[in-house]
């Protein structure tokens, strides 16, 4: 069981969060003018990252707010977690997603 | 008979003699005794038979590293535990044990002709042999190999034990209580931080229980160990737990404890747990873990009787035990020449000391030597004799390349020792990185993956002042890190010991380039033979290698085999071991019971039973319940003498011409409130909002961007910025969760919020002509009549003086309501409703009612008619999307050429030729009869019901093309026959809905 | 007929150290921090900003359950005076407020084990560092969803949505029974 830091609430276990999938996938601000390759991209195309993964937790039982985090797929080491609407964090290393 | 009780010495409580019973044969063992202690004390010898050639075996250690002795411990016929290790098994008045896989006896079984077998049983026998016929392989073979190769037999009666589980927090966890855990726990909780200490044995203490002669500062062992527990149980910022192993470390620091609470007690108190599951975070984690002594491999190293030298030990001086009267030590390493000088001192005739290392010197000889006893240096072992337990060992002297000086030797207890393992376990299941210490010939603990640090031998420390530094040092730096100092501590020690440095692999033979059958793996029988074969037939990979023997797979998880297995494979592939590489280290590091794993989950509290506010009522009145997801909903309400059909019959019958009263508090709620609100859900709904009026309610869809039906419901604007959303009794937490994403995430700029109201409301449906006349003597403050409340009409106002939702809407297609009243007042106000009735014969109904009713009309349930495929569209609901909006989630993908094609499978009726035949639910449909196997399906049927208002069969059915086949005749194949069906319109009943403005 | 004739509470066992579920006034209040600040104002007492941090006022109390949403709590009977006073001290602020009096019960554990009651099925660490009185927070017991609130060093307050109540209370009791023995 994961140990997540949550933007709000602090360091908290994995049972109060849910998965939201990968982060920074903003939906077009007006559908109807993407391409279908656009729109496919957005709905299916997703990251398959070895290595570090932007994505989306819901600390749902808790705050029940929705934040971004840096999670290292290889190790399961969380890098950073951030607010939604914050940009993503500079990483010491300067590693990247 | 070789094993006994010596005069005086070990731990056990020489005052309390246990009765216990060994395949049905009394014995009599002492309290503190293992069953393994206490048979071996009534010189027993052989424990069990072999998992795959059924050869006698013996006990081969003293703790959990056990291969060999698996035995079935019985309480009744309910508490039954297989596959349990006599080295841990503590002994209680009344024991009952029995051996396993043999037949009929342990002294003689049949199928102990699989040993003589051998040459055709090789590795991977199984995948070879039993490649045809197939179908032979689940009727024949499976059971036949199952029975003859295997381990204990399960219960099959429920397991009437109680289980326990815990969470825990602490700064730091030391697991394994020997000198460094001990040490480490000592320091650490000196500092103020919160310990946990843990270990797998019935006593604190580890390894230095053997050691009755060493000193600590001055204190004996005993003393010390006595002592140090009970400081460390004075202090408040410390738990301890004995008879608990750490089976498993989890990612960021949690570790899966396994606690054995009444398992070795004669008279379990029955509301104790059996057991308990304890899930520690902690912020820094010692492993104390120890070391493990190896065997060596030889011919014949599997006979009763062999056993590892520490284990020897163990027994003499912590249950004082011989464990034989005339002893051959074969030894690879120091450490175990203290097995055969302790043994000599308690008057065990050493036939020998046969060290295998050509160089051997020092003390540990020259005290041997000096004791009388007989070593020889250069030595290999070529044999072992004896049928039920060694009685002789054939030692021969390596020199120039060759084996000379062959001798044998009679012996009733050959005690082994390839040096020690350092029990990596925990930090290689933490992901840590592993390293191969040349000098110490053994992968030691190197780059941490998570904050734990190992102390003592585990990493390969020797000697017990180093071991008792390097633990109080490690404690210190752990609590450190916790913010939490403390000043280490430096030790004293005295003890006679000496290095436990030895050498991996297999005993030189004869003849080197014919492998010998020397077992490595005792529990999974895999010998070098096997290990030689798999490489042979080009098997390199040491993963490979492992599941294609099996080494190191059994329930030990190659504890005492796997260095062993990987140094030969080495030498065979002349490679070196860290280029051979190290298989995973799995969790469990011991088995765990799946007791422990339920927990509190079984009976009533394996998920939480969720009831509304009417359902005591509904039990009294009798009625049939079904879950729905945590819910129980009243299915119908069965009379005396009448089954589902008849009581659903009667209900429908009776919502349709009088009236029937429904518990619908299920439906999921969702308050939405705020100056956006309609603009929000305008943007999420098919349907627009912005000119739904104050006091009225829309059906809603709600799609996901997919453009496919996600959930639906009825949506009413209770004031300007204030609306009330239900949603799928299913659907409810999903669409609340799908709410906040949108709105935190896409548009956080909204001034809306959401609160799920789905328990604060009961909800009572009243439907049918005669729901007007049943309500309106009970409510105030409210005009029922149509004129003032129309269909989809919502008001506040109270009923039976409580306050009230009111919504006109029906999901029978009669006239209706649902009354929303605050949960605490819902059995009141249906049983006013209820006594109200009467006079118009109202009826409770349940969801099978519902069903039939809704379906009659061809109103959808989503999951039940769609399944994540299906668009508003295919569903005949075309008609709510608000086509003039600019963007709703789900619109773009509504747009895609493939969402409009002709033949999407659309939402038909369905009348079967025969109107009493009902079709089965998800029953496929074909367009042309008599078609064979691959049919081309077109279709399947999503609702079938018998509907007593048109006295015949209905279905619903998504079929390709289907609005444009109504009138045409499809077929539904079935066991029986294909059934014939009409495609019509959705709509079965009430066409024109004229009941629904009633 | 008058609520008071009609009000029920949810029939759950009580023990020692249970505390059988009071009816209460409940409202969950949502909206930006100028909205938070004038709902104090009108609450009687100032909304927690703190996060996991409950401010507590006579019988009323106010529970951060997230940045934008709190818990307010108050006697039995005093929805409709909340409903009045907020709505006159919200005027002109966006929010939502929400009386959800019915959709929960407040289940009560006292006594030197609470704390090792409840932390046999919640996650979280309920020692009086990582928990000191007055936090609060939803989390999970066993299966379901609630609010845990800790109002005193012995004391702890579970807000349970009413149809979980016989699950965290029937849960609680079969932990207990390994205190006794």
């Amino acid at each position: 069981m994961l140990l997540i830091q949550c933007p709000y609430c602090g360091p908290r276990p994995e049972l109060e969060f849910a998965y939201a999938g990968q982060a920074h996938v903003a939906r077009p601000a007006d559908p109807s003018a993407t391409t279908p390759d656009q729109w496919t991209e957005f709905l299916y195309l997703r990251n398959n990252t070895r290595g570090i993964h932007a994505e989306r937790w819901r600390h749902v039982r808790g705050c029940a707010r929705f934040f971004n985090a840096l999670r290292d797929t290889t190790t399961d080491h969380f890098l950073a977690t951030y607010r939604a609407g914050e940009p993503m964090p500079v990483l010491p290393m300067g590693q990247k997603p | 008979m070789s094993g006994r009780r010596i005069e005086q010495g070990g731990r056990v409580e020489r005052s309390r003699a246990i009765r216990f019973t060994f395949d049905g044969k009394g014995y009599s063992g002492f309290a503190g005794d293992t069953l393994a202690s206490a048979l071996l004390a009534n010189g027993v010898q052989v424990f069990g038979r072999s998992f795959k050639y059924h050869r006698p075996r013996g006990v081969f250690a003293a703790g959990s590293e056990e291969p060999n002795a698996l035995v079935t411990v019985m309480r009744d016929e309910a508490r039954c535990t297989p596959n349990l290790r006599a080295t841990q098994v503590e002994l209680y008045d009344g024991l009952v044990a029995r051996s396993q896989n043999r037949w009929p006896s342990l002294d003689f079984d049949v199928q102990a002709v699989n040993d003589l077998m051998s040459p055709l049983l090789p590795a991977a026998f199984y995948y070879k042999t039993f490649m045809w016929p197939r179908a032979a392989w689940h009727k024949v073979y499976e059971p036949i190999i199952r029975r003859a190769a295997g381990l204990g037999e399960p219960p099959t009666l429920p397991d009437p034990d109680r289980y326990s589980q815990r969470f825990a927090h602490c700064d730091v966890l030391v697991v394994g209580a020997g000198p460094a855990g001990i040490a480490a726990a000592l320091t650490a909780s000196a500092s103020g931080a919160r310990v946990m200490l843990c270990d797998e044995q019935p006593e604190f203490g580890g390894s230095l229980l053997d050691e009755p002669t060493a000193s600590i500062d001055g204190a004996t062992a005993a003393d010390w160990i006595r002592n140090s527990i009970a400081t460390l149980r004075s202090r408040a910022n410390v738990t301890l737990l004995t008879r608990t192993t750490a089976f498993g470390y989890f990612p960021h620091n949690l570790i899966g404890l396994n606690e054995r609470i009444t398992e070795h007690l004669a008279a379990p108190p029955t509301d104790r747990p059996r057991e308990r599951l304890w899930q520690v975070r902690a912020a820094r984690v010692v492993i104390a873990a120890g070391s493990i002594e190896r065997p060596l491999v030889f011919p014949g190293n599997d006979r009763p009787g062999v056993m590892l030298a520490s284990a020897a030990r163990t027994y003499l001086h912590r249950y004082g035990v011989a464990v034989g009267q005339n002893i051959v030590l074969v030894t690879g390493s120091d450490a175990a020449y203290s097995a055969a000088l302790d043994l000599h001192a308690a008057g065990v005739r050493v036939a020998l000391i046969a060290d295998v290392r050509a160089d051997a010197a020092g003390a540990p000889l020259d005290i041997a030597r000096q004791a009388g006893i007989d070593v020889v240096t250069g030595a290999t072992v070529l044999g072992t004799r004896g049928r039920l337990g060694v009685r002789e060992v054939t030692i021969g002297v390596l020199g120039r390349g060759a084996v000379n000086d062959t001798r044998r030797v009679k012996c009733d207890a050959l005690l082994v020792s390839g040096g020690y393992t350092p029990s990596v376990h925990l930090f290689s299941q933490s992901r840590g990185k592993l390293e191969f210490n040349e000098a110490r010939q053994a992968f030691l603990p190197s780059i941490s993956a998570e904050p734990e640090s190992s102390a003592g031998s585990c990493r390969g420390i020797d000697g017990y002042a180093q071991v008792l530094n390097d633990g109080a040092r490690v404690g210190a730096e752990s609590a450190l890190a916790t913010g939490h100092s403390v000043a280490t501590q430096e030790y004293r020690v005295q003890v006679h010991e000496f290095s436990m440095h030895g050498l991996p692999g297999v005993l030189p033979q004869a003849n080197h380039l014919q492998p010998s059958r020397a077992f490595v793996d005792f529990q999974n029988d895999v010998t070098t033979k096997d290990l030689a074969l798999a490489m042979r037939e080009g098997f390199e990979s040491v993963e490979h290698i492992k599941r294609y023997t099996t080494t190191g797979m059994a329930t030990d998880q190659g504890k005492t085999s796997n260095m062993n297995a990987l140094a030969f494979v080495a030498s065979e592939l002349g490679r070196t071991i860290p280029k051979v590489g190290l298989t995973t280290f799995r969790m469990p590091y011991t088995p765990v019971t799946f007791g422990i794993f339920a927990g509190y989950d079984r009976g009533d509290l394996f998920d939480p039973v969720r009831t509304t506010p009417m359902h005591d009522w509904a039990v009294q009145q009798g009625a049939v319940f079904e879950d729905v997801g945590q819910w129980k909903r009243a299915r119908y309400f069965p009379r005396p003498g009448e089954d589902m059909h008849a009581a659903v019959d009667r209900e429908c019958q009776a919502v349709r011409a009088g009236v029937g009263l429904f518990d619908a508090s299920t439906l999921g709620k969702i308050e939405v409130v705020g100056p956006d609100a309609a603009t929000f859900l305008s943007r999420l709904y098919v349907n627009g909002f912005a000119t739904l009026a104050v006091g009225r309610s829309r059906y809603g869809i709600l799609l996901r961007d997919d453009g496919f039906i996600y959930d639906d419901g009825v949506i009413a604007r209770i004031a300007e910025d204030r609306f009330h959303v239900t949603t799928t009794t299913g659907g409810a937490a999903r669409v609340f969760g799908m709410m906040e994403d949108y709105l935190q995430t896409e548009w956080p700029d909204l001034q809306c919020w959401l609160t799920s109201t789905t328990e604060q409301w009961a909800v009572i449906a009243v439907q049918g002509p005669r729901a007007r006349d049943v309500l309106a003597p009970l409510v105030s403050d409210v005009d029922l009549a149509a004129a003032a409340m129309p269909h989809l009409g919502v008001t506040q106002g109270r009923i039976c003086g409580v306050p009230m939702r009111l919504f006109r809407m029906s999901f029978t297609g009669e006239l209706g309501y649902e009354v929303n009243v605050p949960a605490d007042y819902g059995l009141a106000v249906w049983e006013a409703i209820h006594a109200s009735g009467q006079s118009h014969g109202i009826t409770p109904y349940g969801t099978e009612t519902m069903h039939v009713l809704r379906a009659e009309k061809g109103y959808i349930i989503v999951g039940q008619e769609t399944d994540g495929t299906v668009t508003p569209d295919d569903a005949g609901l075309g008609w709510a999307i608000a086509k003039s909006k600019p963007d709703f989630v789900g619109k773009r993908s509504l747009a895609r050429e493939t969402m409009h094609a002709p033949d999407r499978k659309q939402l038909v009726g369905l009348l079967t030729a025969d109107p009493r035949v009902v079709l089965e639910e998800g029953a496929q449909i074909i367009a042309t009869p008599g078609q064979h196997a691959p049919m081309k399906m077109i279709g399947h049927v999503t609702s079938a019901y018998h509907s007593a208002v048109l006295g015949r069969s209905i279905a619903l059915a998504l079929v390709r093309g289907g609005r444009a086949r109504i009138g045409e005749t499809l077929y539904v194949p079935m066991p029986g026959g294909e059934i014939a069906v009409q495609v019509t319109a959705t709509v079965f009943y009430d066409v024109e809905g004229a009941r629904l403005h009633g | 007929m008058a609520d008071a004739a009609l009000r029920r509470t949810v029939g759950l066992p009580t023990a020692a150290w249970l505390e059988s579920p009071v009816p209460a006034s409940r409202f969950i209040l949502r909206g930006a921090a100028a909205a938070r600040a004038a709902a104090g104002q009108g609450f009687g007492l100032p909304l927690p900003e703190t996060a996991c941090r409950a401010a507590t006022d006579g019988n009323r109390a106010a529970l951060w359950l997230g940045p934008d949403e709190q818990l307010l709590l108050a006697p039995d009977g005093e929805v409709d005076s909340i409903e009045a006073a907020l709505a006159r001290a919200l005027q002109g602020h966006a929010h939502s407020l929400v009386d959800v009096s019915h959709r929960q019960v407040g289940i009560g554990i006292h006594g030197p084990h609470a704390e090792w009651l409840l932390e046999a099925q919640c996650p979280l660490p309920l020692n009086l560092r990582a928990f000191p009185v007055g936090m609060c927070t939803r989390t999970v017991f066993g299966k379901a969803e609630v609010v845990l609130w800790r109002p005193a060093e012995q004391v702890f307050r579970l807000e349970v949505w009413r149809s979980f109540a016989t699950y965290v209370v029937e849960l609680l009791r079969e932990i207990e029974r390994e205190s006794a023995a």
